[in-house]
C-alpha cells in the first residue's frame, strides 16, 4: 500500500506528463496544419507533371531506345528499397508501420531470390529495421537539420538513387511512406519510382499531335530524373503530413490517458487519506474510553 | 477568337502564378518562344531565363531555371523547377544560382561522367551568367 506522500507525488508526476503531451498535441496540430498546405502546394505540379510523363511515356514507352528509367534494366534482380521515416519518435504506430511494411518486402524479395538493397531516410525507421535487415544498408539520409522541407532535399535523394542507378547498383527502386489520409489513417504505401510507372487513365490529356521541342525522346529523357525527384518531394511531404497526424492523435490518447490515470490515483489518495483519518479517530476514541 | 489564356506557373514547392494572359514569352529550350491563344499544342523544356507574362492587368516577369512548359488550345502551363518572381530577385539569388551552376559542372567534369553531362552543366552555367546580363545586375 503506497503511503499518502508516494501518491501526492505520483498524482503531481502524471499531471506533469499530461502537460507535456498536452503541449506536443498542440504543437503537432500548428506543424500538421503547416505540413498539409505544403502537401497541397506540391499537388498541382505532381499532377501535371504525372500527366505529361504518362502521355509521353504512353507514345514513346514501346520504343527500343526508351531511357532505361522508364524501360528499366531489362531485370529485376536487385531491388532498391527506400524507406522514408521520421527523425522523431513519439508518433504512434508511424514509424513502425512503414518499417513492418518494408520488412514484409523484403522477405517477400529474400524468397524469390532476390538481392536487396535498403537505403533509408529518417533516423527512426533506420534504427527499427536495423536490427534483422542491416546487413542490407547501402545509404542513409539525414534530414534532422532540415527545419522546413524543400524541393531541394528531395532532388538531394534523387540525385544519390540516381547516381546508383547509373553505376548499374540496382534495377528496381520501391519507395516506402505513408500515405496521409486524415489524423487517424495513415496508410503506409510502397510505390515503384525506378522503372518510372504511370496512371494510364491520365495518358489521354496529352493527345499525340503535340509539337515537340526538342523531340519526345530528349524532353522524356530530361524529364524522367526530374520525375523521379518529384514523386521523392511528393512522398516526404506525405510523410511529413503523416507523421504529424499520427504524433498528434499519439499525444491526444496519452493525455486522455493520463486524465484517466489522474482520476484513479485521486480517488485511492482520497480513499487512503479518509483511512488514515478513521484510524486516528478510533484510536482517540477508545483511548477516551480506556480511561 | 479567344484574346486570353489561362496561364498557369507552379512550381513544386507552391502554385505561383494562375491568370488569364494574352501572350506569354517562354525561354524554351531551343529558343524563346511566345505562346498566345490558340497556340498550337507544343510541349517544350525550358533554359533558365526570364519569362514574361502579358495579362490585361498588366505584365508580370518570372525567373525559372529549367522545367517544360506544355501548351494546349486551352492555355498553357509552365513547371518549372525553381521559379522566383522577378521583382522579389536580387543579385545574392543569382549568386546562389551561378554558384550551383558552377559546382554541378565541375562535379561533372571530374565525375567524367556519360558525354552529354559535363555539356549540359556547361551550357546550365553559361545560361545563368547570361541571365546575369540580360538583367543588367
Amino acid at each position: 500500500m503506497p503511503s499518502l506522500k508516494d501518491l501526492k507525488n505520483r498524482i503531481s508526476s502524471v499531471k506533469n506528463t499530461r502537460k507535456i503531451t498536452k503541449a506536443m498535441q498542440m504543437v503537432a496540430a500548428a506543424k500538421l496544419r503547416r505540413a498539409q498546405e505544403a502537401a497541397q502546394d506540391a499537388r498541382p505540379y505532381t499532377e501535371r507533371f504525372n500527366a505529361v510523363m504518362a502521355g509521353l511515356a504512353a507514345s514513346v514507352g514501346d520504343s527500343a531506345t526508351a531511357p532505361k528509367l522508364l524501360a528499366g534494366t531489362g531485370k529485376d534482380d536487385v531491388q532498391l528499397l527506400i524507406v522514408m521515416t521520421a527523425e522523431r519518435g513519439l508518433c504512434g504506430g508511424f514509424n513502425s508501420n512503414i518499417a513492418k511494411l518494408a520488412r514484409q518486402k523484403t522477405t517477400e524479395l529474400l524468397a524469390q531470390g532476390k538481392t536487396v538493397k535498403i537505403l533509408t531516410v529518417g533516423k527512426k525507421g533506420r534504427d527499427s529495421i536495423k536490427r534483422d535487415l542491416g546487413e542490407y544498408f547501402v545509404g542513409h539520409v539525414d534530414l534532422s537539420e532540415v527545419k522546413r522541407l524543400g524541393y531541394v532535399n528531395a532532388q538531394d535523394i534523387a540525385k544519390d538513387v540516381l547516381g546508383r542507378f547509373d553505376m548499374g547498383e540496382f534495377d528496381v527502386a520501391t519507395l516506402f511512406y505513408a500515405k496521409f489520409q486524415n489524423v487517424v489513417t495513415q496508410i503506409p504505401t510502397a510505390q515503384q519510382i525506378i522503372p518510372a510507372k504511370f496512371d494510364t487513365d491520365a495518358a489521354e490529356a496529352v493527345s499525340s499531335v503535340v509539337e515537340y521541342e526538342p523531340s519526345e525522346e530528349a524532353i522524356l529523357a530530361d524529364l524522367l530524373p526530374r520525375g523521379v525527384a518529384t514523386q521523392i518531394f511528393a512522398g516526404l511531404l506525405e510523410n511529413a503530413a503523416s507523421e504529424q497526424g499520427a504524433r498528434m492523435s499519439a499525444m491526444d490518447n496519452a493525455t486522455r490517458n493520463a486524465g484517466d490515470m489522474i482520476d484513479k490515483l485521486t480517488i485511492e489518495y482520497n480513499r487512503s487519506r479518509q483511512a488514515v483519518i478513521t484510524s486516528e479517530l478510533i484510536e482517540i476514541i477508545s483511548g477516551a474510553e480506556a480511561l | 477568337m479567344a484574346d486570353t489564356m489561362q496561364f498557369d506557373l507552379v512550381s513544386p514547392e507552391r502554385s505561383l502564378a494562375s491568370l488569364q494572359a494574352t501572350a506569354v514569352q517562354i525561354p524554351g529550350a531551343e529558343g524563346d518562344m511566345t505562346a498566345m491563344p490558340m497556340h498550337a499544342p507544343t510541349l517544350t523544356t525550358l533554359r533558365p531565363g526570364v519569362l514574361k507574362v502579358d495579362a490585361p492587368e498588366g505584365t508580370t516577369e518570372f525567373l525559372v531555371t529549367g522545367g517544360f512548359a506544355q501548351i494546349s488550345a486551352e492555355g498553357l502551363s509552365v513547371l518549372a523547377e525553381k521559379a522566383i518572381p522577378m521583382d522579389e530577385f536580387t543579385r545574392e539569388h543569382l549568386d546562389e544560382l551561378i554558384e550551383e551552376a558552377r559546382a554541378t559542372y565541375e562535379t561533372a567534369q571530374k565525375a567524367d561522367g556519360p558525354h552529354g553531362l559535363v555539356e549540359d552543366a556547361a551550357k546550365m552555367l553559361a545560361d545563368m551568367e547570361a541571365l546575369g546580363t540580360h538583367m543588367s545586375l
